[in-house]
């Protein structure tokens, strides 16, 4: 189940979770340490909200190498892009409708 | 039950990371303030003491209208470049930790790669052009340059460097138009520009 009844993401409840799909959604990739820097989280809150979003198709992965360090870039699916942009729409109706 | 506050807070979390990930938002307006001074200063020591006041593209021969000592020249050029770089990054750090956020980071990253080339090609050029003896073209074209290296980082901070990107590059032009005016564009270009450019970014963001 994807959506909640109010047509939001169940995906993008936590404010994190938003936060990466916000933060890729602007940006062609950002790797682990920049997503982690921007949202002020620890490793291993950000890797299990990313875990969730991957699982969802919501963003995918690209690992590579840089000399010796590994490198993960993230970026925004075009299946994430269409539920973000949905669940922005979601949230402005629910602000609206509550005037 | 989430309620409308919640969803309000949503949003504004989504401008906020939308805005802090794709933008520099670090810059420092008292950099801007300082760099001005620093560039007047150094028009002021170049003038009196250097007297260098280009006329024309190069120097004439006659003794009236010597050339200055070009190596005390670029000596103060670089000295005055190194001094308004070191203060933007020192002040730009302090307001960085300020916000709880490296001053290092994906963004300034990005505006600095973009500034990087226009500012190289165009130091490069001027030294070779001043090597030829070409001094009265070193002024308009600094200026000229550094409005296309700011046009660019105009894309990953303050949308008004873009603006004085601009500005930059029609002073640098009136300057290569009108070569004797180019030590006073480069003066309102780099000193007065800056300090105002400086104030501006202060009162709308840092206030």
């Amino acid at each position: 189940m994807k959506l909640a009844i109010d047509g939001l993401y169940k995906a993008f409840e936590s404010r994190v979770r938003l936060g990466i799909m916000s933060a890729l959604a602007v940006n062609d990739t950002l790797d682990f340490n920049a997503l982690k820097e921007f949202l002020g989280v620890t490793d291993g809150n950000l890797a299990s909200h990313i875990k969730a979003l991957e699982k969802e198709q919501f963003i995918g992965v690209n690992k590579s190498f840089v000399g010796k360090k590994p490198n993960t870039q993230y970026h925004i699916t075009a299946e994430g892009k269409t539920a973000f942009n949905r669940h922005l729409k979601a949230l402005e109706q629910l602000i609206e409708s509550q005037k | 039950m989430k309620t409308k506050q919640d969803y309000i807070g949503d949003i504004a979390e989504i401008r906020s990371m939308m805005e802090r990930t794709s933008k520099f938002l670090s810059l420092s307006g008292w950099a801007g303030v300082m760099a001005g001074i620093y560039a007047i200063a150094a028009v002021y020591l170049a003038y009196t003491v250097l007297g260098f006041n280009p006329g024309g593209i190069t120097y004439g021969t006659a003794p009236a209208n010597p050339a200055p000592a070009l190596p005390q020249l670029l000596t103060l050029a670089i000295g005055t470049l190194l001094l308004a770089v070191g203060t933007a990054v020192f002040l730009s750090h302090r307001k960085s930790s300020k916000r709880g956020e490296n001053l290092w980071n994906s963004t300034s990253r990005r505006m600095v790669t973009t500034m990087i080339i226009p500012l190289v090609t165009g130091g490069v050029s001027i030294l070779i052009l001043l090597s030829y003896g070409l001094v009265g073209l070193a002024a308009p074209l600094s200026l000229i340059f550094y409005g296309l290296a700011l046009y660019s980082a105009g894309n990953f901070t303050y949308s008004a460097v873009k603006w004085l990107g601009g500005i930059e590059i029609t002073l640098g032009l009136i300057g290569l138009g009108f070569i004797s005016y180019g030590l006073i564009c480069w003066t309102i270009g780099f000193g007065l520009l800056h300090i105002v450019y400086g104030i501006y970014i202060y009162y709308r963001f840092e206030k």
